[in-house]
């Protein structure tokens, strides 16, 4: 059953990476940020499984995607794998360090804590009129293993280095929600004190959990930096990290491939309604997003498992009496 | 001395304006655990419903006074209208849902209602100015404080004393209290929690259109100050305690005074003085300065 | 075009949803696609958003129809009519460029006009050139743009932020000649930092015996100043320097002018001229107003102004302001390039190659006086510019601008050669004034 599902999702990749070879050049830079932002969203889903929700995601975002635009701007090294890996380490280490902090919030206040931290960053960017302040600054070209392609062939590179970092993320996330530890998620956020009975710290599960989000969040900027080839101040202003909470929701903490989905489909359906209603496209998002929580209480990932008539995973646990 | 005497009263006026801004977000959520992103929107059509009063009013060449009242009660009108129609519209339906995805459809009603600002009121900016430039200003010292400032902090004083005295006295106050602090038991008693919550949901709405209203002549009324206004409300919340009323005016006092003392000090530090402060305070109080945490259920 | 099937579908909704397949629409010569980008919704739509975008509307209109005033009474561009695309520039930098890429790669316009924020324009200028797709900026105020890098497919006929901070301390100069202290407000952003940071060194230039006292940066769309008003009023500056716009400088100026700021110091505005048709009588006479160059009432008296003028009051019933002004010579740039391209080829569809190689060091006239497209290898407009005073007329019940006085661009303007923050500590070396 797992290899069956490790075997599906590779055949998945591998059609999509294929089929980006046929797609007009728009739809691949398209699906390359929806696909970055993805693992954004994948490591939100880690933690929402747990029932917490940070508003301040972006803080890593922001990290990884500074790391790869600081390292262009100052050092002569340009591998993307390099680079890409240093933004991952740079949000993990920042992530470490604050979760010794953030670990021991829960709802509410874990949410709003991280918003801060988020926040904070945003206002030391703001400040950096060394790194263009809110203008921000250029992101320098890559090259693949000594591999500097240019115009579209670069694109369809950097699509597939996303959709590799992706299929890599996705196996990785795959293992860890069937590990004592990943498998620990619902059972925390039912009943924090029963884990503890197990012998398990519930704050250093959460830590964990916090490390894994935030080096995905980080591997997301980076690829994003490369892929705008431009970085900002906005990538951790809040608004930022609610695009990416509200991604989650969307997509449902059911399944891995609900991530990857639920951010592309967020990203189409954004990118219609500003070209049909360029006045009025917030009221499509919205309104988008209120019907699905209405009607796919389990998020877009629910579809597929609804089509095959078998109830969605994990079962939402309703937030009233418990 | 001047700047002390400066730091206490810009520190206070901008409390005062923080505090219109966040009992509405606290009351709501102390009463429903609703963290309402919609507030904003409140905020922002109490601006545009107040601009557009004052606008009919004064081209009218009627007397100040009345404006600002009739500015106000306009603006708690789309307040009490546009609360309605959410509560029993939307929340209604998501009641008993994790608490992230009520957030996240306050956050999408939010989304739509900054289009319909722009559907009503179109993409320009309104000014509000005559009650704030007829009320005039007074000379302390070298300072020159405006009397509309001065009369803002009134205002929230007011307020906070009437939001605290009718929790505690009157018979709505009471029952609502009741299920602040246990929503299971309250239902047990035979109180209509359904109720209470739509009036608490109208009374948030109305508070936070009455903020954007009274700040209306102070600003230019103008696309987006719904965004700016709902992180800054969230930070105060949070320093204070969430759903503690209390709790919001400390947090909007320490806010105010934090902020006018860094302009007035240190301006560099000014721009994250307040998700500073609020870092600080929820380290050492996890829960904000006002609330006690939540009892572990086993 | 071999696409899998699925894609296919995809796409060919998009397209349909997009409105691409209008392209297909018969007429005597093939339309050309313009993508026009401008803010649509949020905090920066009121002020610069939407008269760029009626500004962009009456200008088009008036091209289509031939009616624009001579030389520019052509039907079009060089006799095809213009199709317009609408883009709103709201949103991420990520969703800003993935839009950008929609445009030319989606939509296949011919070329996109637009961009307020200098963030955008910074982003957008090396996809531009990837891409290879003709981009005309109308607002953006960052010399970062051409001084980083030469570019090839982007212009900026309207200039950039350096002429309207030498221009302003050129003019507070003339004004008060023995000015010893003055302050500065301006938001925490890079448009403000920047503002600030040529202010200060031209002031220190001009008026080596001036000091800055208060340096205040509040926060973006703060909207509440009160601290920021004490501040200022236990300073004894002479001048208070402000790069605000729109919603924060209203609200500055109603809650500053209701505590006596203005009496003590006048306010140095660099875009305070978006203001006065709102604030009217409320904006404290004395204010010093830029509008980023020649614009709306410190535009030069030319038929071309007139008949601008005309058609915006018509149209939205009150004058246009200077990013109206901005995105009319922007498209009268277009159009001067478009056709000479045309005209070199001896007719026919102009390639956006030889467009480029037509728009490079144009002079051309706008409403705003003439263009000169002299910075960043021709890429890089400068215009003369102007400042004045403001005067709310109580007889005729109107505001005016007084005391006009007019810059050169190659006073305020720093040589092609140069860096603006080079160039204004070298104390403007080669200014003609």
């Amino acid at each position: 059953m797992l290899t069956r599902a490790n075997l599906f999702g590779a055949l998945v990749f591998v059609a999509v990476a294929i089929s980006a070879l046929f797609l007009p050049p728009w739809l691949v830079s398209l699906a390359t940020i929806a696909f970055a932002n993805a693992l954004v969203v994948l490591g939100l889903v880690i933690l929402w499984r747990t029932g917490l929700v940070p508003f301040g995601q972006a803080l890593f975002y922001a990290i990884g995607a500074y790391a790869v635009a600081l390292i262009g701007r100052y050092t002569p090294i340009r591998d993307v794998f390099v680079v890409v890996l240093a933004g991952a380490v740079a949000a993990g280490v920042v992530a470490y360090v604050i979760g010794f902090l953030l670990a021991r919030y829960r709802e509410i206040f874990f949410a709003m804590l991280s918003l801060a931290m988020s926040m904070i960053l945003y206002g030391i960017l703001v400040k950096s009129e060394a790194l263009g302040s809110t203008d921000g600054f250029h992101v320098e070209a890559g090259s693949f293993l000594g591999w500097r392609p240019q115009g579209a062939l670069r694109n369809l590179a950097l699509f597939w280095l996303v959709l590799g970092f992706c299929a890599i993320a996705a196996w990785v996330v795959g293992v860890y929600f069937r590990s004592v530890a990943g498998s620990m998620a619902i059972p925390m956020r039912d009943n924090e004190i029963r884990v503890e009975f197990l012998g398990l710290s519930v704050d250093r599960l959460v830590h964990l959990k916090l490390v894994i989000s935030g080096v995905l969040a980080g591997i997301g900027g980076a690829l994003a930096a490369l892929a705008v080839q431009h970085v900002d101040p906005q990538m951790a202003y809040w608004t930022t990290s609610g695009g990416f909470v509200f991604v989650t929701v969307l997509a449902g903490a059911g399944s891995v491939a609900a991530a990857f989905v639920g951010s592309l489909a967020f990203e189409l359906v954004r990118s219609i309604a500003v070209a049909l209603l360029p006045g009025a496209w917030q009221l499509i998002l919205g309104s988008a997003l209120l019907l699905t929580i209405l009607f796919l209480p389990e998020g877009l990932g629910s579809l597929y498992s609804r089509l095959r008539r078998k109830p969605a995973a994990p079962k939402e646990q309703p937030g009233g009496p418990s | 001395m001047i700047t002390a005497f400066a730091i206490f009263s810009d520190g206070l006026v901008y409390a005062a304006y923080l505090f219109l801004v966040a009992v509405g977000l606290t009351l709501i959520f102390g009463v429903m655990k609703i963290l309402n992103v919609t507030h904003g929107s409140f905020y922002a059509f109490g601006a545009y419903g107040a601009a557009t009063a004052v606008g009919i009013w004064f081209d009218r060449g009627l007397s100040d006074a009345g404006g600002f009242l009739f500015m106000v009660g306009v603006a708690m009108l789309i307040g009490l209208v546009i609360g309605l129609i959410l509560e029993r519209g939307i929340l209604r339906l998501v009641y008993g849902r994790d608490e992230v995805v009520i957030v996240l459809v306050t956050y999408a009603a939010f989304l739509i209602l900054e289009d319909v600002i722009v559907l009503v009121w179109g993409p320009r900016s309104y000014p509000a100015y005559q009650p704030m430039v007829s009320a005039g200003s007074i000379d302390i010292g070298e300072l020159t404080l405006s009397n509309y400032d001065i009369g803002l902090v009134v205002l929230a004083a007011a307020l906070a004393v009437a939001v605290w005295w009718s929790l505690k006295y009157t018979r709505y106050g009471r029952l609502l209290t009741v299920v602040i602090f246990d929503r299971e038991v309250a239902a047990a008693y035979g109180i209509n929690v359904k109720v209470i919550y739509t009036v608490t949901f109208i009374i948030g709405a109305m508070l936070g259109a009455l903020g954007g209203a009274v700040m209306a002549p102070k600003i230019s009324v103008t696309l987006g100050i719904g965004v700016e206004v709902i992180v800054l409300a969230f930070a105060v919340v949070a320093i204070g305690g969430m759903g503690s009323i209390e709790g919001a005016l400390i947090g909007a006092l320490i806010v105010g005074l934090g902020r006018a003392a860094a302009v007035h000090l240190m301006p560099e530090i000014e721009l994250f003085v307040i998700y500073a402060v609020m870092a600080l305070v929820l380290a050492f109080r996890p829960y904000g300065l006002f609330t006690q945490p939540a009892p572990r259920k086993i | 075009m071999k696409h899998l099937r699925w894609s296919l579908a995809l796409a060919a909704g998009l397209t349909l949803a997009s409105g691409a397949s209008a392209q297909q629409a018969a007429a005597p010569a093939a339309p050309v696609k313009l993508g026009i980008v401008s803010f649509l919704s949020g905090p920066a739509a009121s002020p610069f958003g939407v008269p760029g975008r009626n500004g962009a509307e009456i200008v088009i209109e008036a091209f289509n129809s031939g009616k624009a005033p001579a030389p520019y009474n052509t039907v079009g561009l060089g006799g095809a009519k213009i199709e317009i695309k609408w883009v709103d520039e709201a949103g991420s930098t990520a969703q800003v460029v993935t839009e950008f890429r929609n445009l030319v790669q989606r939509d296949q316009v011919d070329a996109v006009v637009g961009y307020i924020s200098s963030g955008s324009c910074l982003a957008v200028t090396p996809v531009a050139d990837e891409l290879k797709a003709l981009t005309v900026y109308f607002d953006c105020g960052t010399p970062r743009v051409f001084e980083e890098k030469p570019r090839e497919y982007v212009f900026r006929p309207s200039s950039h932020a350096t002429k309207d901070n030498t221009a302003a301390a050129r003019y507070l100069i003339a004004k008060k000649k023995d000015i010893t202290l003055f302050s500065g407000i301006n938001q925490n952003y890079a448009w403000g930092q920047d503002s600030w940071k040529d202010f200060n060194a031209a002031m220190g230039v001009l008026a080596p015996k001036a000091k800055a006292d208060k340096v205040l940066f509040p926060k973006l769309f703060q909207g509440e100043f009160g601290a920021e008003i004490s501040t200022l009023l236990t300073s004894k500056s002479q001048a208070l320097h402000s790069s605000f716009w729109d919603g924060d400088q209203e609200s500055f100026i109603i809650q500053s002018g209701a505590r006596g700021l203005q009496k003590r110091m006048p306010y140095v505005g660099t875009t305070a001229e978006s203001a006065i048709w709102r604030l009217r009588d409320k904006m404290p006479d004395g204010t010093i107003i830029g509008a980023r160059g020649a614009h709306g009432p410190l535009a030069p008296d030319n038929a071309l102004n007139t008949w601008f003028k005309g058609i915006y009051m018509d149209r939205y019933g009150t004058p246009p302001t200077y990013p109206s002004y901005q995105m009319a010579l922007s498209l009268l740039g277009l159009k001067v390039a478009w056709e000479k391209a045309q005209a070199a080829k001896g007719g026919g569809k102009p390639t956006t190659d030889e467009v480029v190689k037509a728009f490079k060091g144009i002079e051309y006239d706008s409403p705003s006086g003439k263009v000169k497209m002299a910075l960043g290898n021709g890429h890089q407009g400068i215009q003369d510019t102007a400042y004045g005073t403001y005067r709310f007329n109580k007889r005729t019940n109107q505001p005016e601008v007084v005391d006009i006085v007019r810059y050169p661009a190659e006073c305020v303007n720093p040589p092609s050669d140069k860096s603006a923050e080079e160039w204004i500590k070298a104390g403007m070396p080669g200014a003609k004034c």
